[in-house]
Order: C-alpha cells, then structure tokens, then sequence
C-alpha cells in the first residue's frame, strides 16, 4: 500500500562568503584536510568527445563581477547519457564524471570548466533537447541556490527547436543562455539582474 | 519514449527564503528580478552525480581531528551532530554526501578573507564530510562554533550556525542551508535567517540538545534532521503527456 505522508523540504540558507572553506578547501590554501577539491578534475584520461574549456564571469545589478561565488555544473557525456545511477537509458563514458565544481577566481571573478561537448538529452516528450550544461549557482547573498543552463552558439539547429528554450516566452532572452565559440571553447557571462537578466529556471 | 521516472515534486518557493531580502543587504543586489522560468523535471534535473566512500578521508568526520596536530584536538565545546536525511514523502535518503563548514569556537573561519580579530586555532580546519548510510543516518564530531560579528548592520552576530551542503540523487535536490542550536537568542535577531518567512521553517534548521545520545564526561550531542525534494511515485503514470 502506498502511503502518502508529506515533510517540507528544509529550507535554504545562502552558502555565505566562507563556503571555500567546506567545498574547495585546497582552492583558499586549507590543504591537507581533503585529498583534492571535489569537482577539480571531471574528464580522465580517454574519455570520449571534444575537450573545452567553459567560462565565464557573474555580475550583480551594479554591473560589478562577483568574486565570491561557486558554480556547479551537470551534463551529459558526448552520447548524451548521465553518469548517475538515476540514468535509465544505459552507462555513461566511465571516464567522464559529468560533475564540475569551481569557484570563481577571487581577483578576476572567472570561473572555468574543463570539460566535453554534451550530447543530445531527450525531453520528457521524446524530443531532443539541444546540447546543454546545467549550472547550479551560489555565492553570498543568493538565498537558493540559481538553477540555469548554458547552450552553445555553435548549435543553431538543435537550439531553435529545443523544448527548454522554446518555453521562454520572450525570445530575446535566449541569447543569456548561448555561450560564445572562443578560442579553445565557450564563453557565457551571467547577469543576476539588469537588462540582461539570465533566465534562471525554477527546476 | 523516453521513461519520465521520478520527477521532483515542485519545490515551495514560499517556504524558502526570497531572493530579494533587503535586511539581508548583499541580496539586493544579487536577487533576480524577473520571473524563474518553469521547466520541472527533465533527465538532466532527475540524474545527478554520486559519491562513495572512496572519495572521503579517514577523519572527514571529525573536525575536532581532521586538522589537529598528532596528539593535540580543536578547542571548544565538544559536539557530535547527527541525524536522518529524509525526502519530503518521508522515505530515507542513502548515500548523500553532506558537506559541512564552520567558524572554530571563537567565531573565527579558517579563510583568507575572515579579518575577524578572535584568533584561529591551529588545530582547528573547520570542514568535515560524511555519507548517510542505508537508512538515512549520518554523524559527525565537532566543536560548537562561537557567533561572529558580519558587516550588514551596525551591530549584527550571526548566530552560532554550521554551514551544510547536501547533495541527494538528483540536480534538482542541490541543497545548501545552515544548521542552528536550540536556544541560541541570536537567531531571532539575524537577518540572514529572517530571510525565512515561517517559524517552523526556521525551526526546521534550529538542532534539538540530544541528551540521550550525549556520550557522559566527553561530547554532546545535538539532532538535526534534513529533508530533500522528493520524488513522485508513479502510480498511474508512466509517461508524460506531450505538450
Ligand atoms: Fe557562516
């Protein structure tokens, strides 16, 4: 018999200026305690697909970089699969985690993945989704963590019938979404407010 | 097809804080001014990453020696804090990774940027991590972190508070929050936990003095529970309909 009893999620707390201390410890110099950071290093040795580099930079209403933020990333490997045990439709590159995690540098406000091109990700519906990464972000001052997407520039067909994309009413918002070809990657800056708000999605 | 398993639960963004909070002042400028967009649950929101043990030291949880020097231990109160990491249809969640950090018992962080004068302890890292087992159970050993003063108002302490980080089956259960002692009278003046509209919300973050788990003549114990997003069963549903 199911049984159906609720609880309410506990509620969030802003990571604070400090949230180094307990992530990436070996990024602020605390080492010795943990091995590595976790979510330094997400592709080994012979993983499949096209090595980049993203990054990118987050600005607050004031237009000024912040310097104190945390960026986690999620996506698929190069044949679209999630390397998660939630993944129903197969196993995922063993060589490649899927999960990044980088604080943004605490002079110039960049953060920065080495990673691989994601493949195609099916919708709920069966249609393709377009190539994506998503992003988790926290910092001082945001209260729950900020759930977006980066998409990339370079992947005109798939992104104009992506069904995420296509949700978002006001089309000129797109592009806070598309990160740009660079050299040896994709650029994709953030904006917490403004005229180029990002479209931050409730997941 | 696609199997559309395990979709989230849409998350209460009333029960959380806001993103505009102006007591809290870094918020102004960091909140989101135009509305979320609504997409729910996708695979990319259901999957999510998973650590075993593997990934964790000896002593992740036992921040009175994870950074102390051979025979010596963090100054302070000597705590264990423990608890169950549930979902919210009030199933266990195994295998979450919790991570913690906190100021030592003076109020003062291991962080370059933490000019506080209260002087670090050099046996003191102030971060730990641990896995809940099969049922949901975690515990880890620390010191009581001491309040510190912030640069908000002129005069604002935050509680004595322990940063958590928690990280369930899925993306979309990404959670970080702060865990507060019973009793402590500085909640209720901290705008940062003010951002929380609701008591019981902010009860949900306050641990309860655990006596019987208190171990005599050496460490407290405080209880602190923590639920996820959960998960909706199937039932009668095993595709979604088109759009
Ligand atoms: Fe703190």
């Amino acid at each position: 018999m199911v049984k159906f009893e609720y609880l309410k999620e506990t509620p969030s707390q802003t990571a604070g200026p400090y949230l180094h201390i307990g992530c990436t410890p070996n990024f602020i110099g605390n080492d010795g305690i943990y091995a590595r950071d976790l979510g330094s290093s997400m592709v080994a040795e012979g993983a499949k697909g096209e090595r980049i580099v993203v990054s990118g930079r987050i600005f607050d209403g004031a237009g000024a970089t912040i310097k104190d933020a945390m960026v986690e990333i999620w996506q698929a490997d190069a044949d679209g699969l999630y390397n998660s045990p939630e993944e129903p439709r197969g196993d995922a590159d063993p060589r490649f985690t899927g999960w990044g995690r980088q604080p943004v540098d605490m002079e110039t406000g960049v953060f920065q993945f080495e990673t691989i091109k994601p493949g195609q990700v099916p919708f709920p519906d069966g249609r393709m989704q377009a190539p994506h990464i998503s992003l988790w972000i926290v910092a001082r001052g945001i209260n729950l963590g900020l759930n977006t997407r980066l998409y990339f520039a370079d992947e005109d067909e798939a992104n104009a019938v992506d069904p995420v994309l296509q949700r978002i009413e006001h089309k000129h918002r797109i592009q806070t979404l598309i990160a740009g070809k660079i050299d040896g990657g994709y650029a994709l800056d953030i904006y917490l407010q403004g005229d180029n708000e990002t479209v931050f999605f409730d997941i | 097809m696609t199997k559309a398993l395990g979709a989230f639960y849409p998350r209460d963004r009333s029960w959380h804080p806001k993103a505009y909070t102006p007591e809290y002042k870094t918020s102004v400028l960091r909140s989101p001014q135009k509305p979320l967009v609504s997409l729910g649950s996708t695979l990319s929101e259901t999957t999510g990453p998973v650590f075993g043990h593997s990934a964790l030291g000896e002593l992740d949880a036992d921040l009175i020696l994870n950074c102390a020097r051979p025979g010596e231990s963090a100054l302070g109160e000597r705590i264990i804090v423990h608890g169950r990491v549930l979902a919210e249809n009030a199933r266990p969640v195994p295998n979450v990774l919790i991570e913690v950090w906190q100021a030592n018992a003076g109020g003062r962080y291991r962080h370059k940027k933490d000019g506080y004068l209260a002087p670090l302890d050099p046996n003191f890292g102030g971060c730990g991590r641990v896995l809940t087992d099969e049922e949901g159970y975690y515990a880890f050993r620390t010191i009581k972190p001491g309040p510190y003063p912030w640069p908000n108002g002129v005069n604002d302490w935050r509680p004595a508070h322990i940063h958590f980080s928690l990280f369930g089956s899925g993306f979309a259960q990404r959670l970080i929050s702060q865990m507060y002692f019973e009793g402590d009278p500085h909640i209720a003046l901290c705008p940062i936990v003010n951002t929380i509209g609701d008591p019981d919300a902010i009860d949900m973050l306050t641990a309860k003095l655990d006596m019987n788990n208190t171990i005599p003549m050496n460490a407290r114990a405080y209880r602190f529970d923590v639920v996820l997003r959960g998960r909706r069963s199937t039932l009668f549903e095993n595709r979604m309909e088109g759009n």
